[in-house]
């Protein structure tokens, strides 16, 4: 369903495509043996070749072709068999070569398309133009001094995948949800960290308006969209100054802007202009890259099983709500650590362990699952005991925050803190008859036609037994004697 | 093909070479022959030619992912015209 904003002229639709830059995972660069550790101190990552010294040549990292030959699968793209590596020149301090090199009309991947999950549980195709490889620039920072910038190329020459999308996105909504998912897609298979923080992933987001129906309007790209929130944001802001200016009888200029999130506007990048005469031409230090089938087959077969396919096999096999499956997918050690307490148990309370109780908590002091105090196999035991009626939910609640204080098992603090559920009917029943005994009055309205009393019996029952006893037990014998 | 002055003046700026007029009015019929030399090549038919990118039938080489390099400060800060606590200055170029 496209998203149309309203106008004073009527009814605008959005049309986006995105440019996505993700740092590939590697020890060291695309064409130098200098690690990619990132915060490293200034240029001490830094090989000549990376600095642009006068004779030096660029190798291929056979590893970074191996990820791109993954994530090209992982979004379910043609690899190419034959790809060029090219110049794409320009002058900038951050790019001592003079020229990136990229690739241009023979990428190592081409078409593909990845699914998105939009709020109303719809899901929509989103098609992928092509992927390819090419180096990343250094670092400039502009704060340090008033006329100067300070340069540090330790990012020059890490291994990037640019992954440019079809113009299929219509609107904020799913502009985040595509970056989320892609985002999700690269870290299931390891070819990024997806850190936009540390700007391992980074967005051009081009944006045009169009009177629905009508031909393709005039694009503008917007460059240093760092966040999922800043995606929304500057498309945001860019529709609607795009719809003022043709409104207004104007014309949009096609043009890069900047997104700055201090001011949450976009504004024109003038110096891009002239420099976007790239002169691309084949680098003459690098040979076309070929790739086997079989090796293309051997990397597909090592791939994990993606998203998508787990959040179909969580419905399908454990009976999840897909809300529930898109909480337990989103991360990779999220979805195993269920997948181990699920196992050979009750998967739906598992759910309800994992996604209310556990990540609840986990957020709330900002950890990951992977920091969690409680491991799955402990959780499973909490489940264990819920199962055979050791303890009933409510204690389990209990011991749930006991384990995440002190990583022990639940199985020893529900005997170290005597939580065992009373089972025994005859203490049960001794409980029952003592409550009755001490509340004739609510005894009596409850005879005369009171029903909702019944919870404070159940409740006082409870409480006296230090909530230990079964509460369908309590509900039985509470009926019986009340009748 | 004619290159003109102004089309020079414009490679010029992309290749950052300051000519003044002079120099673009010299440079302009020089450029204009070597590209109509060049242009002879045109006159081989290439239809149904696949590009070649070497005659000896290599192919590219490939490195394993190894950290093997880097950790040269000094040796890539050398010829820097100016740096402060190891880092490149250059002239602002934020906008």
């Amino acid at each position: 369903m496209a998203q149309l904003t309203k106008g004073e002229t009527g009814e605008w639709e959005t049309v986006i495509g995105m440019e996505v830059h993700a740092q590939v995972i590697a020890e060291s660069k695309l064409f130098s043996g200098a690690s990619t550790k990132f915060g490293a101190d200034p240029n001490s990552q830094v090989s000549l070749v990376d600095a642009a010294m006068p004779g030096m040549l660029p190798v291929l990292n056979k590893y970074v072709v191996e990820q791109a030959i993954k994530t090209g699968l992982g979004i379910n793209s043609k690899i190419n068999r034959t790809s060029v590596f090219a110049r794409k020149n320009y002058f900038y301090p951050d790019l001592p070569q003079g020229y990136q090199i990229s690739q241009f009309d023979q990428p190592i991947v081409g078409e593909g398309k990845i699914e998105i999950d939009l709020k109303d549980g719809s899901v929509k195709e989103i098609g992928i133009t092509r992927m390819h490889l090419e180096q990343d620039a250094g670092k400039s920072l502009h704060d340090q001094h008033p006329t100067k910038s300070y340069v540090d190329l330790n990012r020059s020459g890490c291994a990037l995948m640019e992954i440019v999308s079809e113009p299929d996105i219509r609107g904020p909504e799913e502009a985040a949800a595509y970056i989320s998912k892609l985002r999700m897609i690269l870290r299931y298979l390891g070819t990024c960290d997806g850190n936009m923080d540390e700007g391992s992933m980074r967005a051009d987001v081009n944006i045009s308006v169009r009177k629905p129906g009508d031909e393709l309007g005039t694009r503008a790209e917007i460059k240093n969209v760092n966040s999922v929130k800043a995606v929304q944001q500057s498309i945001d802001f860019e529709v609607a100054r795009q719809i003022e200016i043709l409104e207004d009888g104007g014309e949009i200029k096609q043009e890069t802007r900047l997104w700055d999130p201090d001011k949450n506007e976009t504004r024109s990048m003038r110096s891009k202009e002239e420099a976007h005469d790239y002169r691309y031409f084949p680098d003459p230090d690098l040979l076309p890259l070929e790739l086997a089938q079989e090796q293309i087959d051997a990397i597909k077969k090592t791939l994990p099983e993606l998203p998508d396919e787990k959040k179909h096999r969580f419905i399908d096999e454990f009976g999840l709500s897909a809300y529930d499956a898109s909480v337990l997918i989103a991360e990779r050690p999220r979805a195993d650590y269920f997948e181990e307490v699920a196992k050979d148990r009750d998967a739906k309370l598992a759910a309800n362990w994992v996604i209310n109780e556990l990540l609840g908590i986990l957020n709330k002091n900002e950890q990951d699952i992977t920091d969690s105090p409680i491991k799955a196999e402990q959780l499973g035991g909490l489940i264990d005991l819920i199962a055979d009626n050791t303890i009933s939910g409510k204690i389990a609640k209990d011991v749930f925050a006991e384990m995440y204080k002190t990583g022990n098992d639940a199985a020893a603090i529900v005997e170290e803190k005597g939580l065992k559920q009373v089972t025994d009917t005859g203490a049960i029943e001794a409980i029952v008859d003592e409550v009755i005994s001490e509340n004739p009055d609510n005894v009596e309205a409850y005879k005369g036609g009171k029903d909702k009393l019944f919870g404070f019996f159940v409740g006082q029952v409870m409480k006296k037994s230090q909530g230990k006893a079964n509460p369908a037990a309590v509900n039985e014998l509470l009926k019986k004697k009340l009748s | 093909m004619s290159m003109d002055k102004e089309t020079i003046r414009k490679v010029a700026g992309l290749a950052r070479i300051k000519m003044d007029d002079v120099e673009l009015e010299t440079m302009a019929p020089q450029l204009s022959k070597i590209i109509d030399w060049i242009e002879q090549l045109s006159e081989v038919n290439t239809d149904n030619v696949e590009p070649l990118a070497n005659v000896v039938n290599i192919n590219l080489a490939l490195r394993e992912d190894k950290v093997t390099d880097g950790g040269c400060t000094d040796k890539v800060l050398a010829n820097a015209p100016e740096e402060v606590q190891n880092f490149f200055v250059v002239s602002k170029i934020v906008e």
